[in-house]
């Protein structure tokens, strides 16, 4: 095919002909129509669809701070540490730099959390968006890595304490352990060569995955649309123009709806960076001004809040609990055989699965050590099989029986629990508290696929629920 | 929102799991964060009683220009004559001495009154405490121990202004096991009066804590004045942007 660009009249502004020249060579406004100008979204949009356009802000807060920081910061074991209060002291703006991505980890992770709470309230991972969901879950991951890697740069007792405990944790793994955590660490305890490698880690190989993914996590909504508080597909009343009746253009509708939440995102941002930079000790923590030193274990480790849910379910798994977890297993397995239409290789698959793990635990198995790591890499894997654990016939908390919220308000109890509990020293009672929680996360998950699809649902209207403003 | 507000009023009930604090309870630092008197005569403690042994090696002596200190004054009552203004704080005892004399090295102290943040009190009350509750021990190498930090290795350094005092201890039974005696601490005694009264020396030592805690982040006094100003631009931003938001959605129907 011939090239052929549009000609445009002679007289035509300066800035129209440029962006015909470039079109013509680069689906520059195609680009731009498909992702956001011309891209169709629900109108009735409510609070909780503001956390997507934040992770992006966040996201950007991070690379542009991170930039400046790293040149300032020095990945070394005798200068880290000094490097981050020189940034503090003697860089200018340095202080602002450094608390706006210290701040801007944190939050990072409640804006992700509240995010993926929306996609659970309103089922937005269901068909056709499991791919959404599912690239979504893989930022989440790199996400957490991000943050694990970074948090080791500041050189703090926390840092160099909290990396030695996590990647101790692969140690856990049976005959190839200990090599695996010699070769992550890079040493026989987290020194410089772990800071370093982290270093990397952090500032280039995770944020170019991270990047990749969140291009393919909006190429994927906006390819099917974005679902909506009531779970209805916009996509299935059209106007005579094909657009969606339910539907506006996102520029400029949500470009100012997301500005105006994006100030007010800021608002608190700034009254964090500037008021309370350490926010109580769970953003910056006070252990993290004594610099790292190997031969002075701190009394009390724990890993920075956000990932304190999952870490508590990995403490709450004693050798006494692993009783509860065997049977919980036999019950599921049993549960499977009765009330399941899996296909039977299935079937005898997540059975032989089953028994492994009963007979892994047993005293002469493996110890509870390593069943604490398998509960708490599940505890986050199980998140990527929403989209087929949940199996409602409606997407929407709106339309389904009252008491699945009360379902999904005990496991938000339970989430907020563990987390709770993970930043605490252990204590016989919380470690009870926290087992109880354990198992409620993982029956809210495991049990879904029953659950979601009992009781009575409400009947799903045609068109969405829209009050003009 | 009904179920938000359900599952907010649960969590309040979240900090029930927590348990008391224990050990010697902290008092409250006084708040001299914008009293440059305070804070310069923190400095001159500092410099005479703490540098000696103690690094402060982020902090550069011509930072306490911020804290109202002219150049001369600093070159001519805070520094070493061989020391240029510009320098880090850094000490003249070294490494090898210092393990030598009191087990480990003195920690460096510019971020000290950040780091001592707990659940029981913030950084600068634990140092206030500390540097009060100190008391003679002849069972400790140096002769000296304190309430907050049991066996600490440093010594009293500002025993000549408190005096030198020690505490008196009661045999109580152990909650948990009646058969055990534990030593419970009943009141400090003076032995020997210093050169400053209990509310002076307090006061001293208020001045001195103000002073670490203004070196742990210099800035901070910064930050609070321009985070009004980013506030008050931020919501009326935020204000502008509502009502530029509320004026494109009026047509959608």
């Amino acid at each position: 095919m011939a090239f052929v660009e549009k000609k445009l009249p002679a007289d035509a502004p300066v800035i129209d002909k440029a962006l015909n020249w470039v079109d013509a060579r680069f689906p520059l406004t195609k680009l731009w129509n498909d992702q956001w100008g011309q891209y169709y979204a629900p109108k009735n949009f409510n609070f909780w669809y503001i956390f997507g356009s934040l992770a992006m802000l966040v996201l950007v807060i991070q690379i542009v701070t991170g930039i400046f920081l790293v040149m300032h910061y020095k990945p070394d074991g005798g200068m880290a540490f000094a490097s981050v209060e020189y940034i503090m002291r003697e860089v200018p703006w340095g202080w602002l730099v450094r608390y706006m991505h210290s701040t801007g980890a944190s939050a990072f992770f409640i804006i992700i959390y509240l995010h993926m709470a929306r996609a659970l309230m309103y089922g937005s991972y269901r068909k056709p968006r499991e791919l959404v969901w599912l690239f979504g879950f893989a930022i989440f991951l790199c996400l957490m890595a991000e943050a694990f890697f970074g948090y080791l740069l500041p050189w703090g007792q926390m840092s160099y304490w909290g990396a030695q405990v996590i990647v101790n944790l692969f140690g856990a793994i049976p005959v190839i352990g200990p090599d695996l955590s010699l070769w992550i660490r890079g040493d026989y305890v987290v020194s410089d060569a772990t800071l370093n490698r982290f270093f990397s880690f952090h500032v280039i190989a995770i944020p170019l995955v991270l990047l990749g993914l969140v291009v393919a996590h909006l190429i994927a909504l906006h390819e099917v649309g974005s679902n909506n508080p009531d779970g209805i597909e916009i996509k299935d009343n059209l106007d005579a123009d094909g657009h969606p009746v339910d539907g506006v253009p996102s520029h400029p509708y949500y470009t100012f709806h997301d500005i105006f939440g994006v100030t007010v995102f800021l608002v608190l941002f700034t009254a964090v960076v500037f008021f309370a930079p350490e926010m109580g000790g769970y953003f910056l923590e006070a252990n993290n001004f004594v610099p790292a030193d190997s031969l002075k274990t701190p009394l009390h480790i724990a890993p920075t809040w956000y990932f304190t849910p999952f870490y508590s379910i990995l403490r709450a798994t004693t050798s006494d609990f692993l009783y509860i977890v065997q049977g919980g297993i036999a019950a599921y397995v049993v549960l499977i055989y009765l009330k399941s239409s899996l296909p039977s290789l299935i079937k005898a698959v997540i059975a032989a699965i089953g028994l492994v793990m009963i007979v892994g635990m047993l005293p002469f198995g493996l110890d509870a050590k390593f069943w604490g790591v398998v509960l708490f890499g599940s505890s986050v894997m199980i998140l990527a099989g929403m989209p087929w654990l949940d199996q409602s016939p409606v997407k929407s908390i709106r339309y389904r029986p009252n008491w699945h919220k009360t379902v999904m308000i005990i496991f938000g109890i339970a989430f907020v629990t563990l987390g709770y509990l993970g930043v605490e020293p252990p204590s016989p009672i919380r470690n009870l508290v926290s087992q109880v929680c354990a198992v409620l996360y993982f029956a809210f998950f495991l049990l879904m696929p029953w659950w979601s699809a009992m009781g009575t649902f409400k009947p799903v209207p045609k068109r969405v629920t829209f009050k003009p403003h | 929102m009904k179920f938000i507000k359900k599952m907010i009023a649960t969590l309040v009930l979240l900090p029930a799991l927590a348990l008391a604090g224990e050990g010697y309870p902290l008092d409250h630092a006084p708040d001299r964060a914008n009293n440059m008197a305070a804070l310069q005569n923190g400095a001159k403690l500092f410099v005479n009683y703490c540098l000696n042994c103690h690094a402060a090696a982020s902090m550069r002596y011509s930072r306490l220009k911020d804290i109202g200190l002219t150049e001369d004054q600093i070159r001519g009552n805070l520094l070493l004559a061989s020391d240029k203004v510009g320098d880090l704080m850094t000490t003249r005892l070294s490494v090898k001495d210092a393990k030598a004399w009191f087990g480990a090295a003195p920690p460096d102290l510019s971020v000290i009154a950040r780091a001592k943040a707990s659940e029981s009190g913030t950084g600068p009350d634990w140092l206030y405490t500390y540097l009060r509750s100190y008391y003679k021990d002849d069972s400790r190498p140096t002769g000296w121990n304190n309430m907050v930090f049991p066996n600490v290795g440093m010594p009293h350094a500002l025993w000549e202004l408190q005096g030198v005092r020690g505490a008196e201890f009661e045999e109580v039974e152990d909650e948990h096991d009646h058969s055990k005696k534990t030593l419970e601490f009943k009141k400090f005694t003076t032995i020997t009066p210093g050169k400053l009264t209990t509310a002076e020396y307090d006061s001293e030592v208020g001045d001195l804590v103000a002073y670490l805690n203004w070196m742990g982040e210099p800035e901070q006094g910064t930050r609070k004045r321009l985070g009004v100003w980013v506030l008050l631009w931020m919501s009326m931003l935020s204000l502008l942007a509502w009502r530029l938001n509320a004026s494109y959605w009026k047509e959608v129907k």
